[in-house]
């Protein structure tokens, strides 16, 4: 065409990147990759290779090595041997390395772009704009957690070994989320990228090796799914930090259970994206492209489930389609290119296969008229509407450019459709009143909460979610706290191994008494506790309780799953304890001190039968202590806000967890059930705890504390019976977001191996026997942040 | 129109064929008539909602995702060329300078870029020349048989704050003086104060007074200060009978922006949409590069279409930017990097 002709038609011509120069970076490497282990290029054990190639045309770009189990070894062993010298660096030492790869990723910032456009098929502009500078900020921050690392944790070590699996989306980027605060916080790292997207990983251990990074402190495996599984499951690794699907996390969780790694997770998501009428809808569209059309949809937090106000759902609608009659699909490394290539047949066929299942549910399928690239994994931008929440492609993550859109009408609709998902990763709210989008925010249940924007992400603000989309953060100070334990948690003695056996027998075999007979405590009736009320066990049975020397104390009420579905139904029906004010909580736990006070000796004395006089006057003065201690941290556990780069605040704030389930530790009967229980109620979760085998019948002293101090039904529900068998029926409600089993390995195993369920989030005592007479390490922030998640409100400002 | 009949294309020796001047106003589909006064609807002017991060966002990301190489650029840099409102507006302008200015409109380019470029044909000119009242005459008779519009900036243009049976007085003069296209400027205080009732009358009494010459309504966005206002202030105007909406005088502290100027598109979508009816518009004031002028050009292609790529609905108000596309015209066809003195001034 000539440019005259060019003129008449003014359409964009090609604006292909030159990818010359790296080119030449994977002809110097002979097209050809072997693994990073132990500072080398080593070869893999299987002698094997496989390919990876561009999506965009299918041609094949590189092999690299297929790493086995032996690979897996030597990558483990390598990480170990560099695990002393490593963490014996300062904190400034590492943060120099930190530094360096900061620099280097900015200093061959082009090539890496490039190299990722090539291997996963997002647009230049993307990789270009927001991954690789994203990286390099990464790593900038984490430098800086590096040098404050003992100032700011002055407390916590490195875990030590750190296994790290990371999804093709966002390769690179991806990476730096895992590699930057592991090595920040002193951990040494084996990480597996990809299959489909390899380069951009090994590209960066080169740029390791040329800042001298220590041999072995960076380990990259390339191996298929099943080696990367031989990789986590490895004793040698301390913690697992994974991004990718809800079903791969689920596999993850319970592969881990019988250990006490670490776990982090950073799973799928169906995020809202709420336009109300208020909006700034033009904004807002373009909002809908930075969410659903930004990298193809391929994002755990893409905003694919638009709900918009209904008075204002037609005229988004069509601003929308004509917006995405806009989009350019192509080539990626053209620059004036919106969507690139989805990364590989496997997953265009799984898009085409859920947009088909949409329609054949009765979905409205639109998508523009530009003709796509006939060849190369492409697929149009789409949105369907005409959907409803029982629909597949509502419930289930696509990992597309697919947008699903269904409409609402108040903003208490609007939060209940928001909410209406297993996922609970991010979401999006446009309104220009700042009482209705923040309002939203506070009620959706995400991790990140975009108010007038969208997938903005900083390293200083933690991401993460809640829910089936997975725990822990990435990012920010919380980030840091995923790569860290306490110094003092690993120097506990270990955790008794078996719980006391109860003698009572199974419900089928019916009842037949064992033991001494009644003695003259047995009048003294102990209850559950369920919704604010005595309740009698579900089973009709009791079983005795003796004191230390073999003397029947009493009787406690044998629970059964049926007292603990009541339970948490009563949990969760009390949620609005979590809407109370902090300073409200303050005054119930305090007036909870008060009468502990006034029934100190009466408590002290019955306490005492079990666990020996001296112990128990210590017990409920500490116990004293530990309620004035919640009560004082009740309004003291704030968030932070963070200042990312552009004209914007992040408000990181910690939320309840929701309804937690506790099994109480046998040490300490009151102390310990009440240092699990109080920071739970502090930070405004609901409990149902399960209280020790062995003196089940304080339960019976602190309801009645509880109902005379002003404590809302429902917030605390106690159940005594078998832990173990309650803890199975507990990990495995769907209504309990997390567990904390402070009691054996092998209750903490079936615990964990059970939370697979809604991927509740799993605390325990990691094997160790925690002392609850010790302050310091039985009360404070270590148990304040498992009783919170954080979530980031991002909200830009301006006029 | 100061395009001429277009002919095509690499060599003189091809057929000239003769190409429609204009391409239709049309958006997603829908012909769209020219603009006329239409009633005031207070609810489209308070119903503006913008929120200025976002649009920040937009304009920022759209720059980003948009550009154009090559044999493209130099076409898209021939089309900002044909587009341009060529302007001296200057306490010290002079007929000479105006005259030379009007030499520039009538040949952009140097010859042998128009002849490197396989250009001929096209006949390219600027989109219009624009100057104070009292070189309207000068104008028009330097720009004699060029086909090429005058453009007056008028109604007491920067500030508009003389008396408005003055300012309308002299948009008739200027009409008269044989101006085909009157820049005024609006009274910024009726935005402050959201007397958009007074604002409305001012416009249409301009447009009135205007006849049959274009009218261009000159916000002063950087005096209007938000976005908010930029958007009410745009309605207002449309409403009025505005043909095109314009940015700025070029003498406010802030000129055009891209993110005020996707505000003023997004309404004239919207307004178009809601009518049936096109308004054009014009930056103005601080775009001096052509990449620049390509940035722009992306953004009225993307949010509008390729009809406000035609000077009938688009217009840059500029007087350096020439210079900078002429040197980049020249380095497609050299490549070697030109020289400011290289090329005749205007």
């Amino acid at each position: 065409m000539s440019i005259a002709e060019k003129f008449l038609s003014m359409e964009y011509g090609a604006a292909p990147e030159d990818p010359k120069e790296a080119v030449q970076w994977l002809e110097r490497h002979q097209r050809r990759f072997e693994e990073f282990i132990g500072g080398a290029w080593v070869r893999p054990a299987s002698g094997e290779y496989m390919t990876t190639s561009d999506p965009s045309t299918g041609e094949t770009i590189a092999e690299v090595a297929k790493g086995n189990t032996d690979d897996v070894e030597a990558a483990v062993a390598a990480a170990r041997k560099a695990l002393p010298a490593w963490q014996a660096l300062s904190g400034h030492e590492r943060a120099r390395y930190l530094y360096a790869l900061a620099r280097q990723v900015q200093k061959h910032s082009r090539r890496l772009a490039v190299l990722e456009t090539m291997d996963n098929g997002k647009p230049i502009r993307e990789s270009r704009d927001i991954d690789i500078p994203l990286v390099a900020r990464h790593f900038y921050h984490h430098a800086g957690w590096a040098q404050l690392l003992e100032q700011e944790f002055p407390n916590y070590t490195a875990c030590g070994v750190v296994g790290q699996v990371i999804p093709w989306n966002f390769p690179l980027l991806m990476f730096a989320w895992k590699v930057a605060p592991a090595l920040a916080a002193g951990n040494t790292v084996v990480i597996k990228p990809a299959k489909y997207t390899p380069l951009t990983a090994l590209a960066f251990a080169e740029l390791a090796m040329e800042v001298g990074l220590p041999p072995g402190v960076l380990n990259v495996l390339t191996c298929d799914a099943k080696t990367g599984q031989a990789l986590i499951e490895h004793p040698g690794i301390d913690k697992v930090a994974f991004t990718g699907s809800t079903e791969v996390g689920r596999i993850i969780r319970k592969a881990t259970a019988n250990s006490t790694k670490k776990l982090s997770l950073e799973l799928g998501g169906k995020s809202p994206f709420v336009v109300f009428d208020d909006a700034d809808l033009d904004s807002a569209v373009e909002g809908l492209v930075d969410a659903i059309w930004f990298n193809q949809g391929e994002v755990c937090c893409a905003g694919s489930r638009l709900l918009v106000q209904e008075r204002v759902a037609e005229t988004l609608y069509s601003k929308l389609r004509a917006r995405m009659e806009t989009l350019r699909v192509g080539a990626p490394l053209d620059k004036a290119v919106d969507i690139g290539a989805v990364v590989s047949p496997v997953q265009l066929d799984t898009i085409r296969k859920m947009v088909d299942a949409g329609v054949a549910e009765g979905a409205k399928c639109w998508q523009p008229s530009n003709p796509l690239p006939e060849k190369g994994c492409f697929y149009p931008p789409t949105l369907l509407t005409d959907v409803h929440p029982a629909a597949t492609v509502v419930q289930e993550e696509i990992f597309g450019p697919v947008l699903v859109a269904m409409t609402f009408r108040t903003p208490a609709e609007a939060a209940e459709l928001a909410n209406n998902t297993v996922y609970g990763l991010a979401a999006s709210i446009w309104s220009e009143n700042i009482n209705v989008a923040l309002d939203l925010a506070s009620k959706v249940k995400a991790g990140v909460v975009w108010v007038n924007c969208t997938n903005q992400f900083d390293a200083a603000c933690g991401f993460g979610g809640y829910r089936e989309s997975g725990y822990g953060r990435e990012g920010g100070r919380e980030g840091m706290l995923e790569y860290l334990t306490p110094k003092w948690l690993h120097a506990l003695p270990a955790a008794a191994a078996n719980a006391a056996k109860i003698e009572a027998p199974d419900e089928e075999e019916g009842f037949t008494r064992a033991g001494s007979p009644p003695g003259s405590n047995i009048d003294r009736t102990v209850k559950q506790y369920i919704g604010g009320k005595q309740a009698r066990p579900d089973s009709g049975y009791s079983f005795p309780v003796h004191g230390r020397g073999g003397e029947l104390l009493g009787e406690a009420p044998l629970g059964n799953r049926k007292d603990i579905r009541n339970a948490v139904e009563a949990a969760r029906n009390a949620a609005g304890w979590a809407q109370t004010t902090a300073h409200y909580r303050a005054q119930v736990i305090y007036f909870l001190a008060e009468n502990t006070i006034q029934r100190r000796d009466e408590i002290a004395h019955r306490l005492a039968r079990a666990a020996g006089d001296k112990q128990a006057t210590v017990e409920v003065d500490l116990s004293i202590e530990r309620i004035f201690s919640y009560a004082a941290w009740a309004d003291k556990y704030e968030g932070v806000v963070h200042h990312p780069p552009g004209r914007n605040i992040t408000i990181a704030m910690p939320e309840p967890v929701g309804a937690i389930g506790i099994l109480a530790p046998s040490g300490a009967p009151l102390l310990g059930l009440l240092s699990l229980v109080l920071p739970a109620m502090a930070m405004g979760n609901t409990v149902v705890a399960v209280p020790s085998e062995k003196y089940p019948l304080i339960i019976g002293d602190l309801y009645q504390l509880l109902d005379t101090s002003d404590v809302p039904g429902g917030v605390v529900n106690l159940v005594a019976g078998r832990p173990a068998e309650l803890a199975k029926t507990l990990a495995e409600h769907d209504g309990i977001e997390a567990i904390w089993c402070f009691r054996s390995n092998e209750e903490a195993t079936m615990v964990r191996a059970a939370s697979i369920g809604n991927m509740k989030q799993v605390w325990t005592n990691d094997g160790h026997e925690y002392d609850w007479f010790n302050p310091s390490q039985a009360e404070g922030r270590w148990f304040l942040q498992h009783a919170t998640q954080v979530k980031n409100i991002w909200a830009p400002y301006g006029e | 129109m100061a395009l001429q009949p277009i002919t095509s294309t690499n060599n003189a020796v091809h057929a000239v064929q003769h190409i429609p001047m204009a391409i239709p106003a049309v958006l997603n589909g829908r012909t769209l008539e020219a603009n006329r006064s239409i009633p005031l609807n207070l609810d489209w002017v308070e119903g503006v909602r913008v929120n200025t991060s976002a649009v920040e966002r937009r304009a920022a990301t759209h720059v980003a995702r948009r550009t154009v190489k090559k044999e493209t650029q130099a076409a898209w840099l021939l089309r900002a060329i044909a587009c341009m409102d060529l302007t001296t507006l200057s306490g010290d302008d002079s007929a000479d300078r105006v005259r030379r200015l009007c030499a520039k409109a009538r040949n952009p380019l140097q010859r042998h870029i128009v002849k490197g470029l396989g250009i001929e044909d096209l006949r390219l000119t600027v989109g219009a020349v624009c100057v104070y009242h009292a070189f309207v005459e000068t104008a028009v008779k330097a720009l004699e048989g060029s086909g090429i519009p005058v453009a007056a900036v008028s109604a007491g243009f920067p500030a508009g704050l003389s008396p408005l049976a003055e300012r309308v007085e002299e948009i008739h003069r200027s009409v008269e003086a044989g101006a085909e296209e009157i820049d005024i400027v609006i009274t910024r205080a009726h935005v402050f104060s959201g007397e958009w009732q007074a604002l409305y009358d001012e416009v249409a009494a301009f447009k009135q007074a205007a006849g049959p010459a274009h009218l261009k309504v000159i916000l002063g966005t950087g005096d209007l200060m938000t976005l908010r206002n930029v958007a009410r202030a745009s309605w207002v105007a449309m409403m009025a009978g505005a043909d095109f909406i314009k940015t700025s005088t070029g003498k406010e502290a802030v000129n055009a922006t891209l993110p005020v100027s996707l505000i003023m598109v997004r309404c004239i979508r919207d307004y178009a949409e809601r009518t049936g009816m096109a308004v054009g518009f014009k930056p103005a004031g601080g775009i001096r590069t052509a990449k620049q002028a390509l940035d722009w050009l992306a953004l009225m292609k993307d949010e509008l279409g390729r009809p406000w790529l035609e000077p009938s609905l688009f217009r840059f108000g500029a007087s350096g930017m020439l210079g900078d596309i002429e040197r980049q015209l020249e380095h497609h066809l050299t490549g070697r990097y030109s020289a400011t003195y290289r090329h005749p001034i205007a």
